[in-house]
């Protein structure tokens, strides 16, 4: 009895130990996460914002794209994301946007 | 020695039959190991973020963060604080979060030295930590007499509250205790220093409670610099919100001043009279928090030089050092500013412990500053490397436009708030 509960006590703890393996990651060191790191600073993280600032996890990419587009040509006014978003390529604008359409 | 990757760990798992053999599986602490030991200094804006984001980057990474404090009370909104526009509990945050949720071993004691030969941190309790990168974010500390007769003692009776907490309760204390009439001494520093929009949203902020309260009394700024950080958006606040409250001395108007006397509270401008106030907050010039001094990582002015792609220290090899101790200019020594190389600072980390090459780094700034409860005005920036330095990308950032409708500055009052909120939950949960 003792052995085969030491026994099933080990099994559980392994398959804990697979269970933490299989969480343990190393996420992609791109550059769409480290341009998309700048918004978490007030978007929130993985742009899940708790407060004022609209929350962006999850939208897709192609509206993402096309709202900061319309920042950067004026023909949506905005208080900071004009200033912000002239920082960035096209492409890196693209970059983002899917980087926070892939966030839940 | 034989290392068992997490892949080499986790097929061997798979390919296991008989249970028996489970006894010859290496164990977890072991595996977990792997990735490398990462140990950071400091536990504010750019210390937390660096430890946190190593951990989500990679869980192989050991992380362990060294915090004097239990608690951190955030510089930012503490001026609201002082306004009465917000109590302590909401600067103040916890490191459960990132012990809990993020696997970040909390350390609370101080580092008192480095051994980057042995590539150790000695703690004030007597025990050492080994790492194989070091963070290093111990913000700032204050140069005690640099003005005449300012040393620590001197800070009890006029307090800076330049590092958030008692001080900050301290000044919130004179303030309610000052009669209506008195008069309140901001004495703000010369570039470089800690969050150059600060001590003139301190004057807004308090400028807002006195309206309210001691309509009566007056706020001078003794400056020791020719010009502030988004001076006319404040100017133009200060008339439309507080006229006739905050008058702003400038260096060349004998704003600069080389001593005070705590008795007969007065400061001692470079030329002119003395000047009595009822409240006095001396903000004293500044260096790298001591840590990185005692480590050999400052240069002569007291800042620390770094590779602005990484971080690492231009003195020490796999040591970094981010945030307010850092040279980093163009950037501000600002908390987003710390936050945001924290970021690139644990890629990087990440990076060179898995011998990659790390992604070419991108950095951000956003100061909001609160010239009263509904009036924000903010001044922003992106950055990006060029020629092995950071940049700031022209034609992008810059101050709130100067005329706008009451609304623009409600709106960039709320999103304050809202950024405050996003990146304290994004650092310390
Ligand atoms: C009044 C005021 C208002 C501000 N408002 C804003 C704002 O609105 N927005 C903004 O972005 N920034 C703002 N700032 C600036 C911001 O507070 C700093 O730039 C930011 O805190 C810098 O981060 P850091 O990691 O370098 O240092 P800190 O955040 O100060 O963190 C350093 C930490 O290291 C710990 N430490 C130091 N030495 C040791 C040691 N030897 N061992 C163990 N622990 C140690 C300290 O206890 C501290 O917790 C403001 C600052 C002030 C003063």
């Amino acid at each position: 009895m003792q052995n085969s509960n030491g026994l099933l006590n080990l099994i559980a703890l392994l398959a804990a130990g697979l269970l933490l393996a299989a969480a343990s990651h190393a996420a992609e060191l791109s550059r769409g996460a480290i341009l998309a790191a700048s918004c978490e600073g007030c978007h929130g993280t993985g742009g899940r914002s708790p407060g004022a600032i609209p929350a962006i996890a999850g939208k897709s990419a192609d509206y993402l794209v096309e709202t900061l587009e319309s920042f950067r040509s004026g023909e949506k006014p905005s208080t900071v994301m004009g200033r912000h978003v002239s920082g960035y390529s096209e492409d890196e604008i693209r970059q983002i946007a899917e980087y926070f359409s892939r966030q839940k | 020695m034989t290392k068992t990757t997490r892949r080499d760990f986790i097929r061997s798992v798979g390919a296991l039959g008989a249970t028996t053999s489970l006894l010859s599986l290496p164990v977890l602490g072991h595996a977990k190991a792997a990735g490398g030991r990462v140990v950071v200094i400091g536990g504010g804006f750019g210390g937390a973020t660096c430890a946190g984001y190593l951990r989500k980057l990679s869980s192989d990474i050991d992380v362990t963060l060294v915090e004097r404090d239990s608690t951190f009370m955030t510089c930012p909104f503490s001026n609201a604080v002082l306004g009465g526009l917000y109590d302590m509990d909401f600067i103040t945050h916890g490191y459960d979060s990132l012990r809990d949720d993020h696997g970040v071993k909390i350390v609370h004691d101080s580092a008192v030295d480095i051994d980057a030969g042995a590539k150790k941190v000695r703690l004030a309790g007597g025990s050492s930590l080994k790492y194989d990168r070091l963070v290093v974010s111990p913000g700032i500390d204050l140069r005690w007499n640099a003005i005449e007769g300012y040393d620590e003692a001197a800070s009890a009776v006029m307090p800076h509250a330049w590092k958030a907490g008692e001080q900050t309760a301290i000044l919130r204390k004179q303030l309610e205790a000052m009669p209506d009439g008195g008069v309140v001494i901001i004495a703000p520093p010369g570039n470089p220093f800690r969050c150059p929009p600060g001590p003139y949203e301190r004057a807004s902020l308090i400028a807002h409670y006195l309206k309210t309260h001691k309509p009566r009394s007056k706020i001078l700024i003794y400056d020791a610099k020719p010009n502030f950080s988004k001076q006319p958006l404040f100017e133009q606040g200060w008339a439309a919100l507080y006229p006739g409250m905050i008058e702003w001395i400038s260096e060349s108007e004998g704003g600069a001043i080389d001593a005070v006397d705590v008795r007969a509270m007065t400061v001692n401008p470079t030329f002119g009279e003395p000047q009595k106030g009822d409240v006095i907050n001396v903000i004293p010039p500044q260096k790298a928090g001591t840590i990185a001094e005692v480590a050999g990582l400052t240069d002569d002015n007291g800042w620390c030089p770094v590779d602005q792609r990484t971080f690492e220290s231009r003195a020490q090899k796999d040591i970094y050092v981010i945030g307010d101790a850092s040279i980093a200019t163009p950037m501000p020594k600002s908390g987003f500013a710390a936050s945001s190389q924290g970021k690139v600072c644990a890629t990087a980390i990440v990076a060179s412990l898995a011998g990659q090459d790390m992604p070419e780094p991108s950095y951000v700034n956003t100061c909001y500053s609160l010239v009263g409860p509904d009036y924000g005005i903010s001044v922003a920036a992106v950055y990006r490397l060029s020629d092995g330095g950071i940049a700031a990308v022209q034609g992008a950032g810059g101050v709130s436009p100067k005329d706008v409708d009451p609304e623009f500055r409600v709106a960039e009052s709320r999103y304050a708030v809202g950024w405050y909120q996003s990146i304290t939950s994004d650092i310390w949960g």
